[in-house]
């Protein structure tokens, strides 16, 4: 059965009307024309897809609607723009930390979470934080180093 | 009366010669300038951008880059081979260095100064005084470039470059990082609906029942298609969709046929096939030499099948308005796809618009093409409606097509001193290349999974294999350029398929420099030799001795270094294709609790370079891609289906598991460009390998390098 469903999208009330059990993912890309995250498995084994929930990062291909009512989700779209970026998409673009790009907002929103708990993370620490983010075009290095400048700079605007 | 015989122009300015397909000027003071070649994540749209900035003199901000569309762009042929540089860059420099001459040259009239006098600076030309000007923009430009190319003006020279060899930020990664749509998965247009495909459950098998009622009943569905053995569902929102797929494949029952082989005897399967076709690929020979021989070695590599496995499964989207056919994909030739749907479909060429538009990581024919075909046949069955149609993950694992599985021997003779004195390689494989492409064949085919389907099939367009001339297919990099006096290649071309294969990163390199540089390090064993100096002892070619040299001295590679037995490492050296880049490669690899690769140094030589840090991600790139294939990657299956579905039952490389990487850049400014895409495909592989004999003394020869061969090589 279709229901309504409201829950804050990037700090504005939403209102959805879907199944209940519809992945917030196509929620975010279709209703709410978010297309930052991505559909990359369907199955919470490749991260394309993931944005925070109440601050904590989840694969929004298996969250269901039903879970999120009331609710505060962020994506991609919510941490900054094209015009005024977030500190971590500003050191991806400087880092040039895509090939094909695909994964790179998932990537960030894990690592949004990680730095909103752990401002100053060792590598090792980001590549656990991203351990459930697949990249297939092998840019990780760039993104560990893009998220270590993002890191720098947050700390330093404090 | 016979047309005169054209002048041959460099590159794809050959068969793209009018000027005006290149570039136009635009109202607003910007140039659009028009690629055959595509983005696949590899940043080739802004080094054409860079080019055409360079060669016309004016700032990137001016240029406006299309890529890939059969109403506005030259037909490049595929995105593919490292070839983008070489052909559309050398394609698009001539044609802007034209571009400029000629305005220049009207410049020169209407300024009244002469040509040599003026001098450009962001499209604006002027004399010594400055006074006396005009831009591109006010000149007759659409008239100027209304012509064919002559290729008579050269362009700049490497040492006046100010925008080429800079290390310029790609145009499409600041959309990627903040969401803003800019794939094929991100396109809507008003009324569009989504699509899903129903696949059988292995190749060969035929739909039995199936209750296409059913599934029309289940909520939002507007179309179920069941056309021979296709099934696809068409349906209001994507979550519907994606339902009613499900329940069409409860619903669909199959008569399956096994696969020919399963895992382990893939190999001997291939190799036995009584149709295989032997050839020389290669051969020279010294009696003398070979007269020296004291000790033989034989040993036979061998590579599983490696999935493409983008992040992003395939997608495209359809839409047929009257008889005009719209679409969008990511394929990497939009000329070819257009020309295999049309075969498809049976239609024209002019009643079909391919739109590329950029799709998940790209290595290769992947389902980009396929998905088209999909997208069309579901919008057809949704009466002309757009289309969105995205593989699920399941459906990209199962059926794009592979790199094949392959088998490489190598024989060598060495002589008293250890020195090569006889080499000999012998190649199974599929041919490496499947793509849609326009060639006019004698009956239909194509290339396009769903046509093979369908009630009224086309035929499975035949394999090809790229001529050595082109660098080869299955014997790619199976030639070796050390300086060995006798060598002789044959490839035993298969025409089988038990899995589905075509073009992947590196084609036959993979398997081939995994075999030839394995082997190089036994034959430097054998010889008691140092792996590097035994290399260097081998090779003549100057810019392959410099990344042999710069690799190891960066590397701090040390002759005769002993190992803890918990970590090794291991050396490789290859030239693409024998005549693209080089790549020399270290590598560092410790054993526990997995094996995992802990340093990766690299030098690369690709000639002339347009934008060193975009070299310097695809090497990176293809290092931990090649590092993948080498310890994890083998598309799993047995004599019923194929069983990787999934990124459980496919395993890649993951971040705690990515290697500290150091890549070391030879830049020969004067050099032609060679392309970067593809270089780190063989050696890496060969230098895990050569690392983890390094380690523990033993040798394996079958890729994945896995824990359980380890164990069982170790017994």
């Amino acid at each position: 059965m279709s229901e309504s469903v409201s829950l804050t999208v990037n700090g504005a009330p939403q209102t959805v009307h879907a199944e209940t059990d519809t992945p917030l993912l196509y929620i975010l890309r279709n209703d709410l024309k978010l297309k930052g995250a991505k559909f990359g498995c369907g199955l919470g084994q490749c991260g394309a897809c993931m944005v925070l929930v109440d601050g904590h990062n989840v694969m929004s291909c298996e969250v269901p609607l039903w879970s999120v009512a009331g609710k505060s989700v962020t994506t991609i779209e919510g941490l900054g723009t094209l015009k005024e970026q977030h500190a971590l998409q500003r050191a991806f673009i400087g880092e040039q930390a895509a090939q094909c790009g695909y994964c790179m907002s998932g990537v960030i929103m894990t690592a949004a979470a990680l730095l909103s708990k752990n401002p100053d993370p060792s590598e090792d620490e980001i590549k656990q934080a991203l351990a459930r983010n697949l990249c297939r075009c092998g840019t990780h290095t760039r993104m560990i180093k893009a998220v270590q400048r993002a890191a720098r700079d947050m700390r330093g605007a404090q | 009366m016979n047309a005169p015989a054209k002048t041959k122009l460099p590159g794809s300015l050959d068969s793209n010669r009018r000027l005006d397909q290149w570039l136009k000027f635009e109202t607003d003071n910007t140039v659009t300038v028009y690629t055959g070649k595509v983005e696949i994540g590899q940043g080739v749209v802004t080094a054409m951008a860079q080019i055409a900035a360079e060669e016309l003199d004016v700032t990137l901000a001016k240029v406006r880059m299309v890529a890939g569309d059969t109403v506005l762009t030259p037909d490049e042929g595929h995105t593919s081979g490292s070839r983008s540089i070489d052909e559309g860059g050398s394609a698009m420099r001539y044609a802007c260095a034209e571009a400029r001459d000629l305005l220049l040259k009207a410049a020169a009239k209407q300024l009244d100064i002469p040509a040599d006098k003026l001098s450009v600076e962001d499209g604006v030309i002027s004399g010594f005084d400055r006074i006396r000007k005009v831009s591109y923009w006010q000149l007759p430009h659409a008239e100027l470039l209304a012509r064919e190319a002559t290729a008579s003006v050269k362009p700049k020279a490497a040492s006046l470059h100010s925008i080429v060899g800079t290390a310029v930020q790609r145009f499409d990664i600041p959309d990627k990082a903040t969401g803003t749509p800019r794939y094929v998965q991100d396109i809507e247009v008003p009324g569009m609906l989504f699509g899903r495909v129903v696949r059988p459950p292995s190749y060969d098998a035929t739909l039995k029942s199936f209750d296409a009622e059913t599934i029309r009943k289940l909520p939002g569905v507007v179309a179920v298609l069941r056309d021979g053995n296709f099934i696809g569902v068409v349906a209001e929102r994507e979550e519907q969709a994606v339902k009613a797929r499900t329940a069409a494949l409860k619903s669909a029952h199959w008569q399956e046929v096994p696969i020919a082989a399963d895992e382990a005897g893939m190999h001997e399967y291939l190799r036995t096939r009584p149709g295989n076709k032997a050839a020389v690929m290669a051969e020279r020979t010294d009696a003398a030499a070979k007269a020296r021989a004291k000790t033989t070695l034989d040993a036979r590599y061998t590579k599983p099948y490696i999935a493409h496995a983008s992040i992003g499964p395939s997608c495209a989207l359809a839409r047929i308005d009257g008889i005009r056919i719209e679409v969008w994909s990511h394929s990497q030739g939009v000329y070819q796809l257009r020309y295999d749907l049309a075969t498809v479909l049976k239609m024209d060429l002019d009643s079909i618009i391919v739109h590329h538009a950029e799709g998940s990581g790209c290595y290769g024919h992947n389902g980009a093409d396929d998905v088209a075909l999909d997208a069309v046949l579901l919008s057809r069955a949704a009466g002309g409606r757009p289309v969105q149609v995205q593989w699920m993950r399941d459906d990209e694992f199962a059926w794009e097509p592979y790199s094949p599985a392959m088998t490489t021997d190598v024989h060598a003779a060495l002589d008293e001193s250890g020195t090569i004195v006889d080499w000999s390689v012998e190649v199974w494989s599929n041919g490496h290349s499947q793509r849609p492409n326009s060639i006019t064949t004698p009956s239909p085919v194509s290339s396009l999974l769903s046509a093979w389907y369908i009630e009224n099939p086309v035929a499975r367009r035949p394999q090809a294999d790229p001529p050595m001339a082109g660098g080869g297919g299955m014997a790619r990099n199976a030639p070796v350029i050390y300086a060995l006096p006798n060598e002789r290649v044959v490839a035993h071309r298969v025409e089988e398929q038990p899995l589905r294969a075509s073009a992947l990163r590196g084609l036959g390199a993979i398997c081939n420099v995994f075999a030839v540089e394995s082997f190089m390090d036994e034959c430097a064993a054998a010889a008691g030799a140092d792996p590097v100096e035994y290399r260097l002892r081998h090779m003549q070619d100057p810019r392959a001795r410099a990344v042999i040299e710069l690799a190891a001295q960066k590397a701090g590679w040390k002759a005769g270094a002993q190992s803890d037995g918990a970590s090794g490492r291991g050396f490789a050296f290859s030239q693409y294709k024998n005549g693209y880049g080089y790549m020399a490669v270290v590598i560092d690899l410790a054993l526990e609790p997995d094996p995992h690769v802990t340093r990766a140094v690299a030098a690369v030589d690709v000639g002339q370079v347009i934008n060193p840090d975009g070299v310097i991600n695809q090497a990176e790139g293809g290092i931990v891609q090649a590092i993948s294939w080498a310890l994890k990657e083998q598309v799993r299956h047995d004599r019923a289906r194929v069983l990787s579905r999934d990124w459980e039952t496919y395993p890649i490389l993951t971040f705690p598991e990515i290697p500290t990487i150091e890549i070391h850049l030879i830049d020969h400014p004067e050099e032609k460009p060679l392309g970067a895409g593809e270089i780190a495909a063989g050696p890496v592989p060969a230098a895990v390998a050569n690392a983890l004999y390094h380690a523990l003394g033993v040798r394996l020869r079958d890729m994945p390098l896995t824990r359980e061969k380890i164990a069982a090589a170790l017994v």
